[in-house]
């Protein structure tokens, strides 16, 4: 478990890591570290050059500002997870990290890394969907926005380019009354999601949905939003009958195959429940 | 000493050295110029090797030699059977490295020796070899029929072993039964997973002929005679040294893995320390296993609950190879009725090749497996009956006026015979129940029923033969210049605390202070009699051995300090680090008195010049030393126990099953055990809190995941499941203390004890919670949500 060899190059700003990701097609950009790392160990991974941009100024920050808590490619998820400020402005946020991994892991980790690894049973890139967040991405073309819906192509696939980097992230504000909740089951503390569900829901006056957020990890090839299930709950008044409604519908989205730690049926069974509580705990948080 | 030190919670003494990294372990010790090892392991469960291409690998910048068993010479065997036994004929073992065929994924091909462990596995992916795979069945059960592919052209249905033992009259016995149980479990495989993973490092020194090899085993003795025997060295040129040590739970004393004889191999040959660090996918994929077996039992009963007879016929896992023999069947066997009188008992063992990492003991040895299947067949029993858990088990349960109970018949791992020697069940029972205040969980279970919660309550007995010989020894000598007291024994430690607990018992015998007690063990330069650290044996063999030396240097001690002082040898005692004439101010201190002892000293030191100024410490003309006397207080004696001493134990749990996550909740765990005296209760609690968590990794968490092809799916910590902290609740444990009749200190093992009953606990307690729903039985660990899932889904 040991490296093969590599190359280590720790740029000063953001055009030189790209000119140097452009130059060499074997280049991957190290973060944290927390991931990357123990695939070269495995040699799941064996960049060519690692392009370490950790020294680049300007890439730590977490502002909160303009309806969004934007957060820089070197910013960790423990200080994002610690940030009273992103924690008012969007406590989905900090429920989430709660579960990525264990503090030493969450210590090094990025945010941004975690999102352009994009594990399909990761945390973070979901509250990017659940959210309706986005990336902003740098090329030698200049910066580009991308959608969380667009971002996530498939397990650990983005729609970066090669030759560009996400300098920051992007996660929304909760809207005004809204409710909120992070449900997931994993087999121990802090392992990748078995399923995930999150939910962001605002009532009317009435009482009824007004607007319903659904999204999971863990589930399909990618962080997904769960919109029939949004469908079946916007409007109503969250009966029983309507959340189980709603989980149901979700259980339609799990394409994950059974695999070591949970069998196709019982991910869907789990995923249903998780669903399920994430919306009550969203209903019971709106005001 | 006032006070006596056996029994006390005296704090360790290695762990101020151990938590502040001062450790040293074998990658730590530093060698300057070493080489370092990889190894190109067969990617096949079963395949013929055509050809073997090293000359890439040979050419590569940076490595030193490239090693196949063309090249190995004496190392190209078969490596030794440790245990012989009838059961198996023509056992087979390893090679170090493998010639002509490979028998799993993860087997030594080649050894790469370089500049770094980075170029090691740079050549080491070069080397190319031509592999013909051949077809492999992993299931156990399938592995035994008549057309299922062969590990082993040798035998026949992959049959390694096959054993029948048989206690009393069962067929009569059975011919009487009134009511019969049978059931079916299965326990999987698991690994020790120990935090430091293997590591052996060598030097061989040109000018004094010695090879040094440091070995984070179990075992430096046997592997120095091993070591001397292949390469023919003196055992004198021979030093074997287990440093600290992070683990080993039985996976580091094989006698032996590959890397063990081809590193020092190649330390010699290239004339520069070697080094092999294990890393951990090599741990998951090259170090012993163990744990699946799969038990067809059945229990003979009276309408009272009564079982007068046991049928168990089991398969056991052996993995590709058998080095070990049939230990760990052996132990399983003879474990089987657990705490129950059952006086005839009929039990089969196949021990089956499969194309895997081979199997030898891990924590445990087949004891948790024996629990599992005695315990769910009481539960089921019990149930079948209409019977309380606890009624059956207080209906079978061995008396305390019944000890020793002997099972005729039945022969132990040690050779020697099965006999419960001393213990309280139904004591032991009875705290169980009320700690878990089970008269009153069917009303707190209905009541959570009734909230929409699934509360169960789990229960498991288990005894456990401990302190296996055949025998230890102990070397005490008080040091002439610091009065501190030095002890030698045979054995190492992975973090069990012996130089704690040996001290204390030193300590009690020669009146010093525990922290003045120096335990060195685990290098043979200080201590080469003895076996090893394994089968819960060191408090009962070492500790024994070394309370008979240390009676004897008392002895010593006690008569010069007499001479010394003029006065009877009745009215001196030993206690804070003098001898004293007993009710006065009159000492001498024990550095004088070793001092003294000494015909030859030097009055370089406070000691002797202390010693000067008493009368001789010996009495008698001529010679210095009187004929049979030696200089200083020093012994060295052995223990040899007459058979293992049983030491048992009940666990209990309150758990809570949420149905639509299928997630096991543990609401309370309690532990009632009894390793007899107690040398550190403290020490022993953490022996059996960690057993505790180990026995939850098998019963929830831990299982070797190997595709049809044999390869294995979870060689890392992301997917092998090793419970963390935060998996582990709170365990309360209840100590019961019967002194073990079999020996002087009354102690029992106790270092596997805690990992023994928790899969039963667990099964026991998710199938109570969930039979209001229907959720049918749990007979298979580890028990996972899935299963959890599939058993509801069935309902």
């Amino acid at each position: 478990m040991k490296p093969s060899l590599f190359d280590y190059v720790a740029p000063r700003s953001v055009d030189e890591a790209i000119s140097l990701l452009k130059e060499d097609s074997g280049a991957m950009i190290l973060a944290g570290g927390q991931s990357l790392i123990p695939a070269m160990n495995m040699r799941l991974a064996s960049p060519s050059r690692l392009i370490d941009i950790q020294n680049i100024p300007g890439l730590a920050h977490i502002t909160v500002g303009n309806g969004k808590i934007a957060v820089g490619a070197m910013a960790r998820h423990r200080e994002v997870e610690l940030h009273d400020g992103a924690a008012a402005a969007n406590p989905v946020l900090r429920a989430a990290l709660g579960h990525v991994a264990h503090i030493p892991i969450r210590n090094r980790g990025t945010v941004v890394g975690s999102l352009c690894h994009a594990d399909a049973a990761a945390e973070m890139p979901m509250i990017l969907v659940l959210t309706g967040g986005s990336v902003l991405v740098a090329g030698s073309d200049g910066r580009r926005e991308i959608a969380a819906q667009d971002f996530f192509q498939f397990h650990m696939t983005t729609s970066r380019q090669p030759d560009e980097m996400v300098v920051e992230a992007q996660f929304p504000v909760l809207p005004p009354g809204a409710g909120f909740a992070f449900e997931e089951f994993t087999r121990r503390h802090g392992d990748y999601a078995i399923a995930a569900a999150g939910c962001i829901l605002t009532r009317n006056g009435a009482g009824a949905v007004a607007t319903v957020a659904l999204a999971a990890c863990g589930v399909s090839s990618k962080p997904l939003r769960l919109f029939a299930a949004e469908q079946i709950l916007a409007g109503t008044r969250l009966t029983a009958a309507d959340i189980k409604a709603a989980g149901d519908a979700a259980c339609a989205v799990v394409t994950a195959p059974g695999d070591m730690h949970a069998t196709a049926g019982y991910r869907k069974h789990l995923f249903a429940s998780l669903v399920r509580r994430a919306v009550e705990k969203a209903a019971a948080r709106a005001q | 000493m006032s006070t006596r030190l056996f029994g006390a919670r005296i704090k360790r003494n290695i762990d101020p050295q151990l938590l502040r990294g001062e450790g040293s372990f074998i990658d730590d010790i530093p060698l300057a110029q070493a080489l370092h090892v990889a190894f190109v392991r067969s990617p096949f469960a079963r395949a013929r090797i055509n050809s073997i291409d090293i000359s890439a690998a040979v050419a590569h910048p940076g490595v030193a030699a490239v090693y196949t068993c063309d090249n190995v010479g004496p190392l190209d065997i078969e490596m030794p059977l440790l245990i012989p036994h009838s059961s198996m004929h023509d056992a087979r073992t390893q090679r170090p490295l493998a010639r002509d065929d490979v028998y799993y994924v993860g087997q030594t091909v080649a050894m790469v020796v370089a500049v770094d462990r980075y170029t090691a596995e740079d050549a080491a992916a070069l080397v190319d070899v031509d592999y013909d795979p051949r077809d492999v069945e992993i299931d156990l059960e399938k592995a035994i029929l008549d057309d299922a592919p062969l590990v082993h052209d040798t035998h026949e249905r992959n049959v390694a072993a096959h054993f029948v033992q048989v206690c009393g009259y069962p067929d009569s016995a059975i011919a009487q039964a009134e009511h019969v149980t049978k059931i079916r479990v299965q326990v999987d495989r698991s690994t020790a997973a120990p935090m430091e993973c293997r590591a052996v490092a060598a030097q061989f020194d040109e000018v004094t002929g010695e090879l040094t090899v440091w070995d984070g085993t179990q075992a430096p003795i046997s592997v120095r005679g091993g070591l001397a025997s292949i390469f023919k060295l003196d055992e004198d040129k021979v030093r074997v040294i287990a440093p600290n040590v992070g683990g080993g739970f039985g996976q580091k004393v094989l006698l032996f893995y590959p890397d063990e004889l081809l590193v020092p191999m190649a330390a010699m040959q290239l004339g520069r320390p070697v080094k092999y660090i294990e890393d951990r996918r090599e741990n998951f994929v090259g170090s012993s296993q163990e744990r699946t077996q799969i038990h067809f039992m059945e229990l003979y009963a009276k309408k009272t609950g009564e079982v007068i007879a046991l049928r168990d016929s089991f398969l056991h896992d052996t993995g590709a190879f058998i080095p070990y023999g049939i230990a760990v069947a052996q132990v399983a066997s003879t474990s089987i009725a657990g705490p129950y009188r059952i006086p005839n008992i009929w039990v089969e063992f196949k021990a089956i090749y499969t194309p895997t990492v081979p199997v030898t003991p891990y924590r445990g040895c087949g004891r948790p497996q024996a629990c599992f299947a005695i315990e769910r067949a009481m539960d089921q029993l019990a149930d079948e009956l209409g019977l309380d858990r606890f009624e059956i088990r207080r209906r079978n349960l061995i008396a305390d006026h019944e000890f020793p109970y002997d099972r005729e018949g039945l022969i132990f791992a040690d050779g020697l015979k099965v006999s419960l020697d001393s213990g309280q069940y139904h004591k032991a029972l009875a705290m169980m129940e009320e700690r878990l205040d089970a008269p009153s969980f069917a009303a707190e279970q209905a009541k959570a029923r009734a909230e929409g919660k699934h509360l169960g309550l789990g229960l498991a007995f288990y005894v456990e033969g401990t302190g296996l010989g055949p025998y230890e020894g102990g070397h005490v000598r008080i040091h002439p210049i610091t009065g501190k007291v030095y002890v030698n024994t045979g054995l190492t430690s992975q973090g069990q605390g012996h130089d704690t607990v040996f001290a204390q018992i030193a300590a009690d015998q020669l009146g010093v202070k525990p922290e003045d007690v120096i335990l060195v063990e685990g290098d043979t330069k200080a201590f080469d009699w003895g076996v090893a650290t394994f089968a819960s044996r060191a408090a009962v063999v070492s500790g024994n051995a070394i309370h008979k030396s240390a009676m004897i240097v008392k002895r010593k001690a006690l008569q010069a300090a007499a001479n010394m002082l003029e006065a009877d040898v009745g009215d001196v005692e030993l206690k804070d680090g003098a001898a004293w004439i007993k009710g006065t101010d009159r000492k001498v201190p024990l550095s004088a008195v070793a001092t003294a002892t000494n015909p030859l000293r030097y009055a370089f030191n406070e000691a002797a010049q202390a010693a000067t100024q008493f009368a001789p410490a010996s009495r008698h003309d001529g010679p210095s030393l009187d004929e049979g006397e030696h200089p200083g207080l020093e012994a060295t004696d052995y223990y040899s126990p007459p058979c293992a001493t049983w030491a048992y134990g009940v666990h209990g749990a309150l758990i809570e099953v949420d149905p639509e996550l299928c997630s096991v909740t543990i609401r309370k765990y309690v532990c009632i055990h009894d390793c007899g005296n107690m040398i550190n209760p403290m020490i022993v609690e953490g022996q059996v809190m960690g057993g505790i968590a180990q026995g939850l990794g098998g019963a929830m968490y831990e299982r070797i995941e190997f595709d049809e092809t044999g390869n294995m799916l979870n060689a890392n910590f992301v997917d092998f499941l090793v419970p963390y902290a935060t998996e582990i609740p709170d365990v309360e444990i209840h100590h019961l203390e019967t002194p073990s009749p079999l020996n002087a200190l009354g102690v029992k093992g106790v270092g596997e004890a805690g990992c023994i009953a928790v899969g039963a606990v667990v099964a026991s307690g998710v199938e109570d919670a969930l039979k209001a729903l229907g959720g049918g039985t749990f007979r298979h660990t580890p028990i996972t949500p899935s299963m959890i899932h599939a058993a509801l889904d069935a309902a």
